[in-house]
């Protein structure tokens, strides 16, 4: 009755059979990270038959129309590398702050109003973010700022920081939720109050989680492509102040692509780019996922 | 009463990773009987009823040793169809947990997944069950209302009953009343008299009335071992074992 | 007693300190709901002008500095929808496997280790990927099947979350109880866990369609074109989208400074629809919490 019946044996393959088509639909996702990643190589590898990687990586010049054409991507990502870096200065405390505000000090009623604003925040399309820094705050800035152009790199990272702020914000507030409460109240008992415990024990705490939201706040930063491109600026020269236009890596692939000829040296030179930018982000996703995992925190002693 | 073997388990050991959790557990369970599993939290009492439906496949990292059978077949044995072999060992959980679904798709939920279609037979068999679990007349005017609404020890009765819709032949229960007030946990003992009658019962409790009062047999575990197994009113008035009599008359756990 | 007063003047400082953290705190928390409210306001106070009938019901014309927007937003509902059409089935079906079927090891490390990246490759990324991929490769051409299917993949990790977080709550007694009845693994899967996870994964989908909604750089080379002059008929047709006309039209219009009012009537749109769906999926969850 209960071995090997007939109507056993196939409900189990049946079973397996669908385990198997599901197991098969979850590997999309791979499948589809390595079919990005082996089309942005044969699109952008042949650019290197007319310039060399160190040239293409370190060259300070990007001409890319011009006779004979400059491929030299130095500049973009430094304007990648200082839109991420200027943002995160003001999204990581901003963002931190406001998980512990919402984590540790609000109320109940206060938190379910605040946390749909973050998640709202989040929500705006980016191309909505970038007409508001270009047709809002630019003329501001250039205004009160007398300056040149108020499309620079300040800009743009200040519109980035409150795209990548609710991403620090979430992550955090899970990391910071998920400290034990017996280590919070064995630290209020000693007499500590509660900032004390916020700063000496919950931060140290969650810190591994608080890193990895800031990781991936900073991915999201780099990756961004309709804020810089409408914000940035868009000259292709290393900045040297907060308030200098500059062109990060994804704002040259998008305002260039469509007038690359296709399959030409510029062609290939912009997939390349975007090569420089997964594996930027994905060497930030990489070390966000290592740290979560290495210092994966411990809860109260489970089973 | 017939005393016919229905399900026994030989040195049986059971490990969570490296935590052996039981030790050569070596019992058998009588048709027509309810054998109660006593002990502190934490002794493996509800570890083995887990292992007798094979409901810790489920929990990752968990290595069975030994013999567990039911009518005289092992039921680790690769070849076994796990999913018939739950259809035949019943559970009824330690907390109600009824699905979000009516009261009546609660009952017929275990038919309708072994492909019972027909509408009266359904009916019938819904009925019948609720009539048995002595719920039937509190809920037949609302069968398809939602079994959340039920109160706590309505919705353990349903689980019960529920159960009892398969017709399985060995009802494992869990704990049922330790969720409920004393008037509901009244009804559910009556209940457990009664459906011996038809199948056999193994109860986990660590309420030692209520193993004096349902069960014909028990069963002392303490830290995965077996400590006692005896006739009820035995081991309750007699302990062979002073770790036993310590435990009934409340001196640990 | 003079210990005591001691201590009282120490006390007074920590006070203090915690007080001035605790207020930074809510600064902080408080300037995300001042920029949002910031931006709305320009966008509604300059956008609501804009918005007319006519705006929602009409095509451009007199080469986009007059008219309507209409094949914009039917060009971003067949684009979004079309995304979640895509994402939907599999993300949900991967995010079955992974909390129901898959065990802890080193092949499931490695399925969220490919979630995760995907998740985080920037958007303009996808663009490009679609262009070699969908656009070339499979010579879909621009095309709206193109773009959806660019879109698919953007929101697929979206989805996933949103449904490993819905099967999640499902307690794992409703489980236990099925299988204790005998059904199989998909039996229990399908009649009692995905009922029970249902209203998470559908607030999950609202979120995804408004995030395929509002992305730009990934339908720039796949799907948008700034001016088609009828409504689709086909899903090879290329398509307007309510997102890559605001950017066109606010940086490379033929006229930038005239047509501001159909920009900020643009953008107003964009922005209601997106966070429209958003409050509906935010309200439906908490009143969803409620009720467990």
């Amino acid at each position: 009755m209960r071995k090997g019946s007939k109507k056993g044996k196939s409900r189990r393959g049946r079973e397996r059979v669908i385990r198997c088509i599901f197991f098969g639909v979850a590997l999309a996702s791979i499948a589809t990270l390595g079919l990005i990643a082996l089309f942005l190589f044969v699109e952008g590898l042949p650019v290197l038959g007319k310039v060399s990687v160190t040239d293409f990586v370190f060259g300070k010049f990007w001409y890319p129309t011009d006779e004979p054409p400059d491929f030299g991507i130095f500049p973009l990502i430094m304007g990648s590398v200082c839109v991420t870096a200027v943002s995160s200065v003001i999204s990581i405390p901003l963002g931190v702050m406001t998980a512990l505000y919402l984590a540790e000090c609000a109320s109940a009623r206060v938190r379910e109003w605040v946390k749909p604003i973050v998640e709202l925040l989040a929500s705006l399309p980016s191309v909505v973010i970038g007409f508001f820094g270009m047709v809002i705050v630019a003329p501001f800035l250039q205004e009160i700022l007398n300056i040149p152009t108020g499309l620079n790199l300040f800009n743009a990272s200040l519109m980035l920081a409150f795209m990548s702020i609710p991403t620090i914000c979430s992550l955090s507030e899970d990391a910071i939720f998920s400290v034990p409460a017996e280590l919070k109240e064995a630290s209020l008992a000693l007499g500590a109050t509660h900032w004390e415990t916020i700063a000496r024990v919950i931060l140290p705490a969650s810190i591994s989680g608080i890193s990895t939201a800031v990781i991936l706040g900073m991915s999201r930063a780099m990756g961004e492509t309709m804020v810089v491109l409408m914000v940035a600026g868009g000259a292709a020269k290393i900045p040297t102040s907060l308030f200098d236009p500059v062109r990060p890596m994804p704002a040259s692939i998008a305002a260039e692509m469509a007038e690359a000829p296709f399959r030409g040296d510029h062609y290939y030179a912009l997939f390349a780019i975007a090569i420089v930018l997964f594996l930027f982000t994905l060497a930030f996703n990489l070390v966000a996922e290592y740290i979560s995992n290495k210092y994966r925190q411990v809860g109260a002693a489970t089973l | 009463m017939q005393d016919s073997l229905k399900m026994s388990t030989v040195d049986l050991d059971f490990y969570y990773g490296n935590f052996h959790a039981l030790h050569g557990v070596t019992i058998d369970f009588y048709e027509n009987q309810v054998t109660a599993l006593i002990g502190p939290s934490g002794c493996g009492k509800s570890t083995l009823l887990r292992c007798l439906n094979r409901m810790n496949d489920l929990i990752p990292y968990t290595r069975v040793e030994g013999k567990v059978c039911l009518d005289g077949e092992e039921i680790y044995e690769p070849d076994v169809d796990v999913v018939a072999l739950r259809r035949n060992v019943g559970m009824v959980f330690q907390k109600p947990n009824p699905f979000p679904k009516t009261i009546f798709e609660n009952v017929a939920y275990g038919l309708r997944v072994n492909g019972i279609k027909d509408k009266a037979f359904l009916a019938d068999r819904v009925e019948t069950t609720l009539k048995q679990a002595a719920l039937w007349d509190e809920v037949k005017d609302r069968l398809h209302d939602s079994a959340l609404d039920l109160s706590g020890g309505q919705q353990q009765r349903l689980c019960i009953a529920r159960a009892m819709a398969v017709e399985p032949e060995v009802l494992l229960m869990d704990e049922p009343a330790s969720a409920l007030d004393p008037i509901a946990t009244q009804k559910i003992e009556e209940l457990i008299r009664e459906l011996k009658k038809r199948y056999t019962i193994i109860i986990v409790t660590h309420n030692m009335q209520q193993a004096a009062r349902v069960s014909d047999i028990t069963a002392f575990f303490y830290l995965g071992e077996i400590i006692e197994v005896d006739k009820t009113e035995t081991l309750f008035t007699r302990p062979k074992l002073k770790q036993t009599s310590d435990y009934i008359t409340g001196r640990f756990g | 007693m003079n210990r005591m007063k001691h201590k009282n003047g120490v006390r007074v400082r920590r006070k203090v300190i915690q007080g001035a953290m605790f207020g930074i705190f809510k600064i902080c928390a408080a300037a995300n709901g001042i920029a949002l409210a910031i931006m709305l306001y320009f966008l509604v106070s300059r956008g609501w002008r804009a918005i007319s009938w006519t705006f929602l019901t009409q095509p451009p014309i007199d080469s986009m500095t007059k008219g309507g927007i209409l094949p914009c937003i039917v060009g971003t509902l067949c684009l979004s929808i079309g995304a979640i059409a895509v994402a939907l089935p599999i993300g949900v079906a991967s995010a079955i496997y992974l909390h129901e079927y898959a065990h802890p090891g080193r092949i499931l490390r490695l399925i969220r280790l490919g979630i995760n990246n995907l998740a985080g490759v920037p958007s303009v990324v996808f663009g490009l990927f679609g262009l070699a991929f969908f656009v070339v490769y499979l010579d879909m051409g621009v095309s709206i099947l193109a773009g959806a299917l660019t879109l698919g993949a953007l929101t697929l990790p979206v989805i996933i979350g949103s449904t490993e977080e819905a099967l999640r709550a499902v307690p794992d007694t409703y489980r236990e109880a099925s299988l204790g009845l005998g059904a199989t693994k998909w039996q229990t899967i399908y009649r009692v866990v995905l009922p029970t996870a249902l209203p998470g994964i559908l607030t999950g989908t609202i979120l995804g369609i408004s995030r395929a909604a509002g992305e730009t750089a990934p339908i720039m080379f796949t799907a948008a074109v700034f001016f088609t002059p009828s409504l689709p008929t086909s899903i090879f047709d290329e398509i307007m989208a309510l997102p890559y006309y605001i950017y066109v039209l606010a940086t490379a219009g033929t006229d930038i400074e005239a047509t501001r009012p159909l920009q900020y009537g643009t953008a107003l749109v964009l922005i209601a629809l997106v966070l429209g769906l958003n409050l509906i999926a935010i309200i439906y969850r908490s009143r969803l919490r409620r009720g467990r």
